[in-house]
């Protein structure tokens, strides 16, 4: 698809629309997972979000993408530059990469440079998927079918945040820190309860049941498809609008107090669900703190919380596996006792 | 529209099938392509040769065999190219080779739920993203996909999610060749509809008229009303009209609805039609006689015509057809045990005996070596100089799936008994077995004979769902669910999976292996179905589910070479345990 379905024209699905958003204004939360019903648009929100994120300075020539005032994060190459005087840089769009079902491994963490190697016996090392998502999202559509050693290889690299090739002689290591980004449909299969731990936020999606919003989604679909210029130019406005609050609220973001009693809230929330670690708490204050970035509010207050309690515990939940459905419910229970109706 | 036999559904269905082709020849992109639900055989061949003459010449069919590999489907390394060349060369895979036309898939039942992600991924994005071997390409591949559904058993069906991507499904399965006549449009019409579709307009009312059908008729995906807007802008588009008029929507709503349909609508939803028409409304005259019809209504109806009797009659009861609406997520793991494993690496070694070469991963051990070589053999420059050590091997991660296989009384006694807690004591195991990423299956007894309720599979929201709906009542064909059971087992074993079997029973058979009712009969047939089950390599474990530990249980277990456990001590601990032991050994 040349160009990709505006965000803001897609109807509906409020949630999903949020934690990509949030996981788009602070990367640290850890990323995205989107479960659902078939036909919601999942895959198409993800690629909307990759036309609508701001654009990035990029260190010239730099195959990792390296942000010129990375400082640890550089890849070695940068740093070794960065001692002669300061990094010439570019405007990049922020990198969206697919990994494909059925890629290869060599693809996806890289591998020798099989033309230079075959052409002139040189060994050079060619970056795979990994290091193209340096710095931006790692998008993978049906999550629960990726073969398992490449699940495998991803929880390391996205645990660390640094991909260490050591293969057919070379030994390469370079940054990776990307947001991971998932997508798939819970009957085809579960997810390893590992890669599910690695997600920050995960929403569930279903199909809209009123007929109206289903009429506006056939509608806008179909406009799309028909005239897809014409289409983006009629929502430009509301993108870039939308965009323009990501930016500032990537700004503002860690200027946005938490006060104590916010923290105190949210470690009650996860004592009374029995989250496991405290990797549900960090990302229940993370998401809150975007999310009140997002809206343009000084501190995190109750609302944000409990509007991103859902997506940041659900999955995490010391949970009957087979009661999915119940631990939104879960979740929604504790929070109905912890704030009140 | 032909005249129709009201004995034979035969025409109907032959030139429903016909229309979806010309429909899919208008516009294969678009709407994805057609399910065809239909043995090998004349009929078939004579609709694909139709098919063929719709869709304007040269353009590409390709047949997808039903292994086919990464590197063929996506495509990837062209060895003989590369090694020529002394650079990579890649080779297009068929999903891109068909860029433009249609893509075939026969036995489209028993394709992989991986195999049937990569073609989905195409259709929704109208390319192939190849990151294999050392290349990255992106590859436009804009194609139909004609789905043939062999599948003999009800529950053997294409992945959903290839399903949800194609617009039609026709069954030729009630076509005889006598009803297989020349008709459907002219392929010169159909080419010329090919070029008049950009120009189709259609109002806002068609859409929102499909729409309010899709939902009363139970349909939740959006792709669905979507489809049957452009399947009635394709329909107009063959009927030579600038705009899509009631008859096209309704012919939509009948290919794209009717097979997708879960429910009926609630009667004041077509109010105007208190007979159900029991044959197929004629759109053209409908169009023309009664024109003050909310086209909601007209649309509507034309979907119900199309239901299949029976699965009215189902869908009047309220039950969704299962095959469409439950049977959902069943493909990939019974068929991913069919692989020779997964793979894991690759390591230096000959490709003998069934191991595979990997051909990037030798190339990539020559290649440091290329200049060396060339000097010492004194070769051109452009030949690549492979030896015997540079091969590398696949090696493929075997892993023996493990299927767990529950066996549920479901008789009167058992429901009376305990039923609700032999259900929660399977959802134990069930949880059980989701850390162990063991399969399930789910087999139930009551009444007269044994059902599968749930083939293996991974899902365990399905599996839970199942047991949720288990009802119970009726006698206990104890015999009966043994022998299914035995047989699943074997099955699963032909296929290298070891098979845990747990039989939840109150152990009071009442009914012998033929359906007849008594006692001594119905225990000595299922002592004998025990036997049968010793001496097979499974691991059992018979959980005995009535108040107080019953004798014929225990002897059942010890014929069959089971452990035994009465569920009046079982608590979840020892449940697990039970079933950890029982298990042969690792994992």
């Amino acid at each position: 698809m040349a160009v990709p379905f505006p965000f803001s024209a897609i109807v509906g699905q409020d949630e999903m629309k949020l934690a990509l958003l949030t996981g788009a204004v602070d990367p640290g939360i850890g990323g995205v997972l989107v479960f659902g019903d078939r036909g919601t648009g999942k895959s198409t929100a993800v690629r909307a979000l990759a036309a609508l994120l701001p654009k990035m300075r990029a260190v010239d020539g730099c195959r990792y993408g390296c942000d010129p005032d990375g400082g640890e994060r550089l890849c070695e190459a940068c740093r070794a530059a960065a001692k002669h005087g300061p990094l010439k840089s570019h405007l990049v769009p922020v990198p969206v990469v697919d990994l494909p079902l059925g890629a290869t491994e060599d693809r996806v963490v890289g591998a020798l440079d099989l033309e230079r190697a075959l052409a002139h016996g040189e060994k050079a090392f060619e970056p795979g998927l990994l290091a193209r998502a340096n710095r931006g999202f790692l998008y993978i559509d049906e999550v629960n079918l990726l073969e398992d050693h490449l699940v495998d290889l991803l929880l390391d690299v996205a645990a660390s945040g640094e991909n260490v090739v050591e293969r057919e002689g070379l030994s390469v290591r370079h940054p990776a820190r990307f947001v991971l980004v998932g997508s798939g449909n819970p009957e085809e299969g579960e997810l390893r309860p590992q890669l599910l731990d690695r997600f920050g936020l995960s929403v569930e999606v279903r199909t809209p049941d009123d007929l109206p919003t289903r009429i506006e989604v056939v509608r806008r679909r179909d406009a799309y498809e028909r005239d897809p210029q014409a289409f983006i130019h009629a929502w430009q406005r509301q993108d870039s609008k939308l965009r323009r609050r990501l930016v500032s609220a990537r700004e503002r973001l860690s200027g946005v107090d938490v006060p104590d009693a916010a923290l105190e809230r949210a470690a009650k929330l996860c004592m009374a669900l029995g989250t496991d670690g405290l990797r549900g708490e960090l990302t229940l204050m993370r998401a809150a703190r975007a999310l009140a970035a997002l809206e343009g509010d000084a501190e995190v207050g109750d609302s944000h919380l409990r509007r991103v309690a859902p997506a940041a515990l659900r999955h995490r939940l010391r949970r009957n596996p087979l009661d999915e459905s119940g631990s939104t419910v879960r979740v929604e229970r504790a929070l109905a006792e912890q704030f009140g109706e | 529209m032909t005249e129709q036999d009201p004995q034979s559904p035969g025409p109907a269905a032959w030139s429903d099938a016909v229309l979806a082709a010309a429909l899919v020849a208008v516009d294969p992109a678009g709407l994805g392509g057609v399910c065809v639900r239909a043995p090998a055989g004349p009929v078939r061949d004579t609709w694909l040769e139709l098919l063929r003459e719709f869709l304007p010449p040269g353009t590409p069919l390709r047949r997808v065999p039903l292994h086919a590999g990464d590197e063929r489907l996506l495509g990837g390394l062209d060895l003989a190219a590369t090694l020529g060349a002394g650079r990579p060369v890649a080779e297009r895979g068929l999903i891109a080779e068909a860029d433009g036309g249609v893509l075939l898939l026969p036995m489209a039942e028993r394709i992989t739920a991986g195999a049937a992600a990569r073609i989905t991924a195409a259709l929704d994005a109208g390319e192939v993203l190849v990151e294999r071997d050392g290349l990255a390409l992106r590859i436009p591949a804009r194609v139909g996909v004609v789905a043939f559904d062999e599948g003999a058993e009800a529950d053997e069906r294409p992945p959903p999610a290839l399903i949800e991507r194609l617009a039609f499904a026709v069954d030729l399965d009630p076509v005889s060749t006598r009803d297989v006549a020349d008709e459907g449009p002219p392929p010169e019409a159909v080419h010329a509809a090919r070029r008049r579709l950009r120009d189709v307009r259609s109002t806002d009312a068609v859409c929102e008229a499909l729409c309010t059908a899709a939902q009363a008729l139970g349909i939740g995906s959006l792709r669905a009303p979507w489809f049957a807007l452009r399947a009635a802008r394709a329909a107009a588009a063959l009927a030579g009209r600038d705009e899509v008029a009631e008859a096209d929507a309704a012919l939509a709503a009948r290919l794209v609805f009717s097979p997708r349909a879960t429910l009926l609508p609630a009667p004041e939803e077509a109010p105007e039609a208190p007979e159900p028409p029991p044959e197929a409304p004629e759109p053209e005259n409908e169009s023309s006689t009664t024109p003050d019809r909310p086209l909601e209504d007209v649309v509507l109806e034309a979907a119900l015509a199309a239901l299949p009797p029976e699965l009215l009659a189902r869908l009047r009861q309220g039950l969704a057809p299962r095959s469409r609406a439950q049977g959902q997520g069943r493909a990939g793991a019974v068929q991913k045990s069919r692989l020779r494993g997964r793979p894991a690496g690759t390591r230096a070694g000959e490709p003998r005996a069934g191991a595979r070469l990997n051909l990037v991963e030798t190339l990539r051990a020559a290649a440091p070596w290329q200049p060396l070589r060339r000097r010492q053999a004194g070769a051109d420059a452009r030949r690549v100089l492979v030896r015997r050590d540079d091969f590398r091997i696949t090696r493929f991660k075997q892993r023996s799936p493990s299927t767990t296989l529950f066996a549920v009384d479901a008789s009167g006694s058992a429901a009376l008994h305990r039923l609700a807690e032999a259900k929660g004591a399977v959802e134990l195991l069930l949880a059980d077995c989701y850390v162990r990423r063991d399969q399930v299956a789910l087999l139930a007894f009551r009444g007269t004979g044994a059902e599968m309720l749930l083939p293996p599979t991974r899902s365990l929201t399905r599996a839970r769902r199942c047991l949720a709906a288990l009802p119970g009542g009726g006698g206990t064909p104890l015999a009966a669910g043994l022998d299914l059971a035995l047989e699943l087992a074997l099955n699963l074993e032909r296929r290298g999976e070891s098979v845990t079997l747990v039989v939840l029973t109150d152990g009071r058979a009442n009914i012998a292996r033929d359906g007849q009712p008594g006692r001594p009969r119905a225990a000595e047939d299922a002592l004998a179905a025990a036997r049968l089950l010793r001496g097979r390599p499974l691991a059992s474990l018979v959980v005995d589910t009535a108040p107080r530990p019953e004798p014929f249980a225990q002897r059942l277990a010890a014929e069959m070479g089971a452990v035994y456990l009465p569920l009046p001590h079982a608590d979840a601990a020892r449940l697990t345990r039970a079933v950890q032991s029982a298990r042969p050994s690792g994992t």
